[in-house]
Protein backbone atom coordinates (compact mmCIF):
# COMPACT_ATOMS: atom_id res chain seq x y z
CA UNK A 1 0.00 0.00 0.00
CA UNK A 2 2.66 2.45 0.91
CA UNK A 3 4.87 1.36 -1.72
CA UNK A 4 2.01 2.22 -4.37
CA UNK A 5 1.42 5.51 -2.58
CA UNK A 6 5.29 6.38 -3.11
CA UNK A 7 4.66 4.78 -6.74
CA UNK A 8 2.15 7.50 -7.64
CA UNK A 9 3.54 10.60 -5.48
CA UNK A 10 7.50 10.12 -7.38
CA UNK A 11 5.49 9.75 -10.74
CA UNK A 12 3.52 12.56 -10.15
CA UNK A 13 6.80 14.79 -9.32
CA UNK A 14 8.23 13.41 -12.40
CA UNK A 15 6.02 14.81 -14.50
CA UNK A 16 5.58 18.12 -12.83
CA UNK A 17 9.18 18.64 -12.94
CA UNK A 18 9.02 17.87 -16.69
CA UNK A 19 5.67 20.15 -16.97
CA UNK A 20 8.23 23.07 -15.26
CA UNK A 21 10.55 22.44 -18.17
CA UNK A 22 8.35 23.11 -19.99
CA UNK A 23 6.62 26.51 -18.80
CA UNK A 24 9.43 27.69 -16.55
CA UNK A 25 10.93 31.36 -18.52
CA UNK A 26 14.15 30.96 -16.62
CA UNK A 27 16.92 27.95 -17.47
CA UNK A 28 18.09 27.99 -14.18
CA UNK A 29 14.33 27.10 -13.34
CA UNK A 30 14.14 24.66 -16.44
CA UNK A 31 17.30 22.84 -14.69
CA UNK A 32 16.10 22.90 -11.17
CA UNK A 33 12.57 21.05 -12.64
CA UNK A 34 15.21 18.53 -14.55
CA UNK A 35 16.86 17.53 -11.40
CA UNK A 36 13.46 17.02 -9.78
CA UNK A 37 12.18 15.07 -12.26
CA UNK A 38 15.54 13.31 -11.93
CA UNK A 39 15.40 12.52 -8.24
CA UNK A 40 11.90 11.21 -8.51
CA UNK A 41 13.02 8.89 -11.38
CA UNK A 42 15.76 7.59 -8.84
CA UNK A 43 13.24 7.38 -6.52
CA UNK A 44 11.30 4.95 -8.94
CA UNK A 45 14.27 3.11 -9.36
CA UNK A 46 15.02 2.19 -5.56
CA UNK A 47 11.05 1.58 -5.60
CA UNK A 48 10.93 -1.28 -8.37
CA UNK A 49 14.67 -2.44 -6.18
CA UNK A 50 16.77 -1.17 -8.72
CA UNK A 51 19.00 0.43 -6.47
CA UNK A 52 22.06 -0.11 -8.38
CA UNK A 53 20.93 2.64 -11.25
CA UNK A 54 18.81 4.53 -8.90
CA UNK A 55 22.47 4.78 -6.96
CA UNK A 56 24.13 6.30 -10.77
CA UNK A 57 21.09 8.19 -11.52
CA UNK A 58 22.09 10.42 -8.63
CA UNK A 59 25.92 9.93 -8.97
CA UNK A 60 26.01 10.90 -12.86
CA UNK A 61 23.06 12.52 -13.80
CA UNK A 62 22.42 15.01 -10.73
CA UNK A 63 25.38 14.72 -9.42
CA UNK A 64 27.73 15.30 -12.53
CA UNK A 65 25.89 16.25 -15.78
CA UNK A 66 23.22 18.80 -13.53
CA UNK A 67 26.09 20.92 -11.61
CA UNK A 68 27.75 21.30 -15.44
CA UNK A 69 24.56 22.75 -16.56
CA UNK A 70 24.00 25.32 -13.36
CA UNK A 71 27.24 25.93 -13.70
CA UNK A 72 26.68 27.07 -17.40
CA UNK A 73 23.90 28.94 -16.69
CA UNK A 74 25.27 31.01 -14.21
CA UNK A 75 27.98 31.97 -17.18
CA UNK A 76 25.46 33.39 -19.24
CA UNK A 77 23.80 36.45 -19.94
CA UNK A 78 20.54 37.13 -18.06
CA UNK A 79 19.52 39.54 -21.01
CA UNK A 80 19.53 37.46 -23.77
CA UNK A 81 16.51 37.60 -25.49
CA UNK A 82 15.67 33.95 -25.83
CA UNK A 83 15.18 34.45 -21.91
CA UNK A 84 12.44 36.79 -22.43
CA UNK A 85 10.63 34.72 -24.76
CA UNK A 86 10.46 31.13 -24.00
CA UNK A 87 8.88 29.64 -27.14
CA UNK A 88 9.44 29.39 -30.74
CA UNK A 89 7.03 30.07 -34.21
CA UNK A 90 6.95 25.92 -33.78
CA UNK A 91 5.22 26.36 -30.95
CA UNK A 92 1.44 24.56 -32.18
CA UNK A 93 3.23 22.46 -34.20
CA UNK A 94 5.17 21.28 -31.39
CA UNK A 95 2.46 21.02 -29.16
CA UNK A 96 0.13 18.97 -32.05
CA UNK A 97 3.73 16.53 -32.60
CA UNK A 98 3.67 15.81 -29.42
CA UNK A 99 0.45 15.24 -28.34
CA UNK A 100 0.23 13.20 -31.63
CA UNK A 101 3.01 10.63 -31.07
CA UNK A 102 1.74 10.45 -26.66
CA UNK A 103 -1.39 9.43 -28.17
CA UNK A 104 -0.08 6.81 -30.70
CA UNK A 105 2.56 5.78 -28.00
CA UNK A 106 -0.44 5.36 -25.04
CA UNK A 107 -2.58 3.36 -28.14
CA UNK A 108 -0.05 0.49 -28.36
CA UNK A 109 0.96 0.51 -25.00
CA UNK A 110 -3.08 -0.28 -24.32
CA UNK A 111 -2.74 -2.57 -26.92
CA UNK A 112 0.17 -4.66 -26.59
CA UNK A 113 1.40 -3.43 -23.15
CA UNK A 114 3.65 -5.56 -20.62
CA UNK A 115 0.92 -7.13 -18.69
CA UNK A 116 0.86 -10.05 -16.13
CA UNK A 117 2.74 -10.91 -13.01
CA UNK A 118 6.37 -10.94 -13.47
CA UNK A 119 8.92 -13.30 -15.17
CA UNK A 120 9.39 -15.83 -12.77
CA UNK A 121 13.37 -15.66 -11.91
CA UNK A 122 16.39 -15.10 -10.00
CA UNK A 123 15.51 -13.20 -6.41
CA UNK A 124 15.59 -9.88 -6.73
CA UNK A 125 17.74 -7.39 -7.96
CA UNK A 126 21.23 -7.18 -6.20
CA UNK A 127 24.81 -5.82 -6.57
CA UNK A 128 26.52 -9.34 -6.84
CA UNK A 129 24.44 -10.61 -9.89
CA UNK A 130 24.73 -6.97 -12.03
CA UNK A 131 28.51 -6.47 -10.87
CA UNK A 132 29.71 -10.25 -11.56
CA UNK A 133 27.69 -9.69 -15.26
CA UNK A 134 28.94 -6.50 -15.72
CA UNK A 135 32.39 -7.52 -15.66
CA UNK A 136 32.55 -11.17 -17.28
CA UNK A 137 29.63 -10.69 -20.01
CA UNK A 138 30.21 -6.77 -20.72
CA UNK A 139 33.99 -5.84 -19.80
CA UNK A 140 34.47 -5.21 -23.28
CA UNK A 141 31.89 -2.49 -23.29
CA UNK A 142 33.28 -1.47 -20.05
CA UNK A 143 36.27 -0.82 -21.88
CA UNK A 144 34.94 0.89 -24.82
CA UNK A 145 33.16 3.61 -23.08
CA UNK A 146 36.44 4.75 -21.45
CA UNK A 147 37.99 5.23 -24.90
CA UNK A 148 34.83 6.94 -25.15
CA UNK A 149 35.02 9.39 -22.64
CA UNK A 150 38.60 9.90 -23.68
CA UNK A 151 37.53 11.09 -27.28
CA UNK A 152 34.88 13.32 -25.50
CA UNK A 153 37.49 15.23 -23.76
CA UNK A 154 39.83 15.18 -26.36
CA UNK A 155 36.52 16.84 -28.45
CA UNK A 156 35.82 18.98 -25.86
CA UNK A 157 39.02 20.86 -25.57
CA UNK A 158 39.43 21.25 -29.69
CA UNK A 159 35.89 22.98 -29.77
CA UNK A 160 36.74 25.07 -27.45
CA UNK A 161 40.62 26.16 -28.79
CA UNK A 162 38.35 26.13 -31.94
CA UNK A 163 40.46 26.67 -35.29
CA UNK A 164 44.63 26.66 -34.92
CA UNK A 165 44.23 27.36 -31.34
CA UNK A 166 43.32 31.12 -31.57
CA UNK A 167 42.01 31.85 -28.11
CA UNK A 168 42.70 28.42 -26.08
CA UNK B 1 -3.36 -1.04 -12.26
CA UNK B 2 -0.65 -2.98 -13.29
CA UNK B 3 2.69 -1.64 -12.10
CA UNK B 4 4.65 -2.14 -15.44
CA UNK B 5 2.16 -0.88 -17.86
CA UNK B 6 2.20 2.36 -15.58
CA UNK B 7 5.42 2.85 -15.25
CA UNK B 8 5.65 2.65 -19.39
CA UNK B 9 2.82 4.98 -19.44
CA UNK B 10 5.01 7.47 -17.46
CA UNK B 11 8.14 6.90 -19.56
CA UNK B 12 5.33 7.82 -22.61
CA UNK B 13 4.36 11.01 -21.00
CA UNK B 14 8.51 12.31 -19.86
CA UNK B 15 9.29 11.16 -23.44
CA UNK B 16 6.35 13.37 -25.21
CA UNK B 17 7.00 16.34 -22.89
CA UNK B 18 10.94 16.65 -23.40
CA UNK B 19 10.02 16.13 -27.37
CA UNK B 20 7.57 18.98 -26.70
CA UNK B 21 10.11 21.31 -25.12
CA UNK B 22 12.68 20.31 -27.90
CA UNK B 23 10.05 21.72 -30.55
CA UNK B 24 8.88 24.29 -28.27
CA UNK B 25 11.40 26.15 -26.83
CA UNK B 26 13.94 28.63 -28.08
CA UNK B 27 16.62 28.62 -25.37
CA UNK B 28 19.80 26.17 -26.63
CA UNK B 29 20.41 25.38 -23.58
CA UNK B 30 16.71 24.72 -22.40
CA UNK B 31 16.89 22.40 -25.35
CA UNK B 32 19.71 19.99 -24.16
CA UNK B 33 17.72 19.71 -20.87
CA UNK B 34 14.84 18.45 -22.99
CA UNK B 35 16.71 16.16 -24.80
CA UNK B 36 17.73 14.92 -21.48
CA UNK B 37 14.63 14.44 -20.50
CA UNK B 38 14.19 12.03 -23.34
CA UNK B 39 16.90 9.74 -22.65
CA UNK B 40 15.78 9.69 -19.20
CA UNK B 41 12.31 8.62 -20.44
CA UNK B 42 13.97 6.00 -22.43
CA UNK B 43 16.15 4.69 -19.49
CA UNK B 44 12.79 4.46 -17.61
CA UNK B 45 11.49 2.22 -19.64
CA UNK B 46 14.75 0.26 -19.95
CA UNK B 47 14.96 0.16 -15.85
CA UNK B 48 11.47 -1.38 -15.57
CA UNK B 49 11.79 -3.89 -18.37
CA UNK B 50 14.70 -5.03 -16.83
CA UNK B 51 12.94 -5.08 -12.87
CA UNK B 52 10.04 -6.47 -14.44
CA UNK B 53 12.57 -9.63 -16.14
CA UNK B 54 15.53 -9.52 -13.16
CA UNK B 55 17.92 -8.91 -16.42
CA UNK B 56 21.23 -7.59 -15.64
CA UNK B 57 21.81 -6.90 -19.29
CA UNK B 58 19.64 -3.95 -19.01
CA UNK B 59 20.92 -2.73 -16.24
CA UNK B 60 24.40 -2.69 -17.90
CA UNK B 61 22.72 -1.07 -21.35
CA UNK B 62 21.21 1.38 -18.71
CA UNK B 63 25.02 2.85 -17.27
CA UNK B 64 26.38 2.39 -20.35
CA UNK B 65 23.54 5.05 -21.50
CA UNK B 66 24.90 7.22 -18.50
CA UNK B 67 28.25 7.04 -19.55
CA UNK B 68 27.14 8.22 -23.30
CA UNK B 69 24.76 10.83 -21.85
CA UNK B 70 27.71 11.79 -19.68
CA UNK B 71 29.90 12.52 -22.91
CA UNK B 72 27.26 14.00 -24.77
CA UNK B 73 26.83 16.61 -22.08
CA UNK B 74 30.72 17.32 -22.01
CA UNK B 75 30.46 18.33 -26.36
CA UNK B 76 27.87 19.91 -25.97
CA UNK B 77 27.96 22.21 -23.94
CA UNK B 78 31.36 24.07 -25.14
CA UNK B 79 29.72 23.95 -28.55
CA UNK B 80 26.79 25.80 -26.90
CA UNK B 81 28.50 27.99 -25.40
CA UNK B 82 30.63 28.69 -28.55
CA UNK B 83 27.79 29.67 -30.37
CA UNK B 84 26.13 31.64 -27.85
CA UNK B 85 30.18 33.69 -27.87
CA UNK B 86 29.59 33.74 -31.84
CA UNK B 87 26.27 34.63 -32.71
CA UNK B 88 25.72 36.68 -28.99
CA UNK B 89 22.63 34.73 -28.13
CA UNK B 90 21.64 31.34 -27.17
CA UNK B 91 18.44 31.78 -29.54
CA UNK B 92 18.02 28.79 -31.60
CA UNK B 93 16.38 31.30 -34.09
CA UNK B 94 19.58 33.11 -34.84
CA UNK B 95 21.55 30.44 -35.55
CA UNK B 96 20.65 30.07 -39.07
CA UNK B 97 23.52 29.56 -42.16
CA UNK B 98 25.29 27.03 -40.35
CA UNK B 99 25.39 25.47 -43.53
CA UNK B 100 27.96 27.98 -44.37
Amino acid sequence: MTETLLLYLFSAGAVAGALVMLVARHPMRVALGLIGTMLSLASLYALLGVHVIAVFQVLIYVGAVMVFMVFVIMLLDTRDPSFVARYSRLLVPGALAAALLAAALGALLVRYGLRGPRVPGSADFHLQPFSAAFLERYWLHFELTSVLLVIAVVAAIAVVRGRGGRDG
Amino acid sequence: MDRTQFLLGLSVALFCLGLAGVIVRRNALVLLMCMELMVNAAVLTLVTVAARNHDTAGAAYVFLIFVVAAAEIAIAIPIVLLLARQRRTLDVGAYTGLGG
